[in-house]
């Protein structure tokens, strides 16, 4: 039997769902709430990769590299959120996050 | 091709299995492993695509930094996670309901798309030759068409940098830090004084 574009597109569907079903289970814990987003935005490179290699084209694999920049750009300013607001609350509750406002 | 069918059959069940260990797992720690292993599986499926040099990247960037941040924030708090995981059960069924729904439209879309869309005209994927391998057509199309957005994909790894170093950045007020504007201000007449000192009786502070 031969792999075609629906089996990569199962897997990378399968994937997202995880990771927001990770966001909806996990709702008191940012750490992992955080990594849920990034088997997300895997999920959508996965995607991104399969169509680009199917589709004979290879602007999709440009996408998936600004997709990666993006999200260690996030996932650096997120942790460093977390450990400032770490620093102050002494945990990493999400109820508690509304104080950061102002 | 059966070959090709058992390592993505593997990959992909091994790339699944890890992301749901990912938000299942009670450590973190563990979790974060996970993600490793999620990356690295996703990487060889990225190879069994065509797409090396992304599949490169991800083990480098993934794996490489972005996993080994996290595993080095889960580890410097010191956190108590069982607190944490208040609510799981509860969330659980709804969660389910609506993650089984939106993987089943995902699918369906999915299967759609690939048997009748723009794709299905290539049955074969593309392959990189030894005249243009794949990371030589990104190059060609990256540092031509898209070298703005190549620009513009640095400047945003810039302000987060700026953003991380900021944020968790911190002066403690104990620690003597060195002004070097003092420093060089600093003059004979200010640094140094002259005592006339009788002989026989010493210097008294």
């Amino acid at each position: 039997m031969t792999i075609g574009l629906v089996h990569y597109l199962a897997v990378a569907a399968v994937l997202f769902t995880l990771g927001v079903f990770g966001i909806f289970v996990n709702r008191k814990n940012i750490i992992v709430i955080l990594m849920s987003i990034e088997l997300i935005l895997l999920a959508v490179n996965i995607n991104l990769v399969a169509f680009s290699v199917y589709l004979h084209n290879v602007v999709g694999q440009i996408f998936a590299m600004f997709v990666l920049t993006v999200a260690a750009a996030e996932a650096a300013v997120g942790l460093a959120i977390l450990v400032t607001f770490f620093r102050n609350r002494g945990d990493i509750s999400v109820d508690d996050v509304s104080v950061m406002k102002g | 091709m059966a070959l090709q069918a058992i390592a993505f059959y593997l990959l992909a069940a091994v790339t699944v299995g890890a992301g749901f260990c990912v938000i299942s797992a009670r450590n973190p720690v563990h979790s974060v492993l996970f993600l490793i292993l999620s990356f690295f599986s996703a990487a060889g499926l990225f190879v069994l695509l065509g797409a090396e040099f992304l599949a490169m990247l991800l083990v480098v960037v993934y794996v490489g930094a972005v996993a080994v941040l996290f595993l080095f924030v889960v580890m410097m708090l010191d956190v108590d996670f069982t607190a944490l995981r208040q609510g799981f059960a509860r969330y659980m069924p709804l969660g389910g309901l609506v993650a089984g729904i939106l993987a089943m439209e995902m699918i369906v879309v999915a299967s759609s798309v690939a048997t009748q869309g723009a794709a299905s005209a290539n049955a074969q994927p593309l392959v990189a030759t030894p005249e243009l391998t794949n990371a030589e057509a990104i190059g060609r199309v990256l540092y031509t068409d898209y070298v703005y957005f190549f620009q513009a994909a640095g400047l945003v790894l810039l302000v987060a940098m700026f953003g991380a170093i900021v944020l968790t950045l911190r002066h403690k007020p104990g620690v003597r830090r060195q002004v070097i504007a003092d420093q060089v201000a600093r003059s004979p007449k200010t640094g140094m004084r002259i005592v006339q000192i009788k002989p026989g009786e010493g210097l008294q502070e």
